[in-house]
């Protein structure tokens, strides 16, 4: 018999964590085939993050840390700089990426730090337990945003690939969704051109992935997605904003 | 043995890439700037990497994942710096990672001012960051001492992978002092780190290194493990200098440059026939307790002098356990009090 679809190398035996509906568990596996295909396992590092993700070092078959809330890009950027040879790369959500950590991407971004981030855009802090995000869209309700967000008080969604692309160091950038199979294909492709600009040493690469999260949106999964469709797509249109690393021969 | 005439900051610089430190990540900070710019310098030309970062927290979290590879990695700051530093410090020091800091203290607290002082004792000594973790505390008094105490910290860094710290202050950062330098360390004869850390998980499991578990048995599990090896360091790794202690009837305590400064207090007194010594900590933490302990049977007083509101001096009397008066003399915010001033403290104290 032949096998033509198993799990990928790159993750482990741990059965993942996450919500029924969440979109972390397909994205991980995205992330895995890329390796995989790249052949990268055995030299790849996974930098996992603060909030629902921060078990995903336990999730992949390789080396792997926690940096703290924000940080990861500081703490990917110590690990490429001091083992050039090594494969690394961040995984966070937008708490992490566009809250707290703001200054840690922008700076690893533009310094063109040979890094792949994976940043999860699920308009929403999940393990915390649902507040406002800087990606929480306008009139959005959260557990601190209980009358909506409002942009005179609580300032409006950030766009962080719109920042991010005026960086110089940057050689990858888009925003996919994983919401229909062409849409995952998409996804995988853009992963693993991000992951390419680190291997030929062009620079910087992220993929922002938007997410579901049914259990703080509060509905269904299937909702989740035709909401995610319907409000988050306007907000943060897909595409790819910089791309240094050409089509693949 | 060559000696050369050197700066604080850079004969520290120059000792860590001699101990074999190839990798500095930092953030300019007063009076300690001169650190980072003689490593810009000087790391090219070992083949080293120099990176100045945005920020004091990005500069931990670089140390962090540098020391994830097994890398020898340093950083160096001021007070305000090494505050922002605290949450990564803790993480490192859970994750039980080998890391050096330098913190060239200044005034405080708040901003303060750009003067030596000694403010940030507790912080270094009894946490800063969250939760129950030591940092190896080294306080040199000499620019001598500072070289050989930056090799020893990575040393001790690597040997029980733990952070390791240069308290120093502006005044020995600053000054310029003739040294002798150790020989370069062969990179091939540095610690094998091959069996934690993180380079790639060819042809075995993965390495993960975390500072977190969220059962708590488990984690109480790693906390214990770590009082265990903070039990091994106080019990083999504490340093202390004596000076004229054999006869004396009063001990002046004090650590760092102002330990130096006592020196010249202590030969003062002398000449005038009053028997007086010196106990200066060179490890802060571990705490040398029993042998300033022992003292205690011996002399009359102690004398605590330091540029601060009287930090290590708690320290002081956990050792001395109430059994002989201990009086205490300080200058602040920077201002570095001369031997005149402390030795007419002392005078003051005894009646003289």
């Amino acid at each position: 018999m032949q096998v033509i679809y198993k799990k990928p190398e790159a993750l482990g035996e741990k059965e993942f964590t996450y919500c029924p509906g969440c979109h972390h568990g397909i994205i991980h596996r995205l992330v895995a085939e890329v390796v995989d295909e790249l052949g990268i396992r055995e030299k790849t590092l996974v930098v996992a993050p603060i909030g629902c993700s921060v078990f995903a070092y336990q999730f992949f078959n390789m080396d792997g840390t926690v940096a703290p809330h924000g940080r990861a890009p500081a703490v990917a950027t110590g690990i490429k700089r001091s083992r050039p040879d090594l494969m690394v790369f961040t995984y966070q959500g937008d708490g992490d990426l566009a809250a707290i950590g703001t200054a840690e991407i922008i700076h690893a971004a533009n310094r063109g730090e040979k890094i792949t981030t994976i940043f999860v855009n699920n308009a929403i802090y999940g393990m915390t337990g649902g507040q406002m995000a800087p990606t929480t869209l306008l009139g959005m309700k959260t557990t601190t945003t209980p009358y909506g967000r409002k942009a005179e008080n609580d300032g409006y969604p950030m766009h962080m690939c719109e920042f991010l692309k005026e960086a110089k160091g940057v050689a990858y950038l888009a925003r996919t969704k994983v919401t229909t199979p062409q849409d995952v294909e998409k996804t995988k492709k853009a992963i693993k051109k991000a992951f390419l600009a680190q291997i030929n040493e062009l620079g910087f690469g992220m993929v922002e992935i938007l997410s579901t999260c049914p259990t703080n949106w509060g509905i269904d999964p299937i909702t989740s997605m035709k909401w995610l469709e319907e409000n988050m797509i306007p907000e943060y249109p897909l595409g790819v904003f910089v791309d240094k690393v050409g089509d693949e021969k | 043995m060559e000696k050369v005439m050197v700066k604080g900051t850079e004969a520290i610089g120059e000792a860590a890439i001699r101990a074999g430190c190839r990798h500095f990540f930092g953030y300019p900070i007063t009076p300690q700037s001169e650190l980072p710019e003689y490593m810009s310098k000087r790391l090219p030309e070992v083949d080293g990497v120099f990176l100045q970062t945005e920020s004091e927290v990005a500069t931990v979290n670089m140390l962090y994942g540098a020391a994830c590879t097994g890398t020898r990695v340093m950083t160096s700051t001021s007070s305000p710096g090494f505050s922002l530093m605290m949450e990564g410090v803790s993480y490192i020091a859970c994750a039980q990672l080998p890391a050096v800091f330098v913190n060239v203290v200044r005034g405080g607290p708040g901003l303060g001012d750009i003067q030596p002082a000694q403010g940030d004792y507790w912080q270094a000594t009894k946490g800063g960051g969250h939760g129950d973790y030591k940092l190896i505390t080294l306080a040199p008094s000499t620019v001598q001492e500072a070289v050989d105490l930056t090799v020893l910290a990575f040393d001790l860094a690597d040997k029980y992978r733990n952070p390791a710290l240069i308290l120093a202050d502006g005044l020995l950062g600053q000054m310029m002092e003739p040294v002798v330098f150790p020989d370069f360390r062969d990179l091939s004869t540095l610690p094998d780190h091959s069996s934690w850390a993180m380079t790639g998980a060819k042809g075995r499991k993965p390495h993960l290194i975390t500072s977190f578990d969220i059962d708590p048995y488990v984690l109480e599990k790693m906390n214990l493990v770590l009082v265990e090896k903070y039990k091994e360091i106080e019990k083999k790794e504490i340093r202390w200098e004596e000076y004229k202690t054999e006869d004396a009837n009063i001990v002046i305590t004090a650590f760092g440059t102002i330990g130096r400064i006592a020196k010249s207090v202590v030969d003062m007194a002398r000449k005038d026939g009053i028997k007086v010594g010196l106990f200066r900590p060179i490890t802060v933490w571990p705490f040398p307790y029993e042998p300033l302990e022992k003292l205690a049977d011996k002399v009359d007083m102690f004398f605590d002098v330091e540029m601060n509101m009287g930090q290590m001096l708690e320290d002081v009397l956990i050792s001395i356990k109430g059994r002989k008066p201990v009086k205490f003399y300080s200058r602040m915010g920077g201002v570095v009090p001369t031997p005149n001033e402390i030795y007419e403290a002392l005078k003051k104290e005894i009646g003289r």
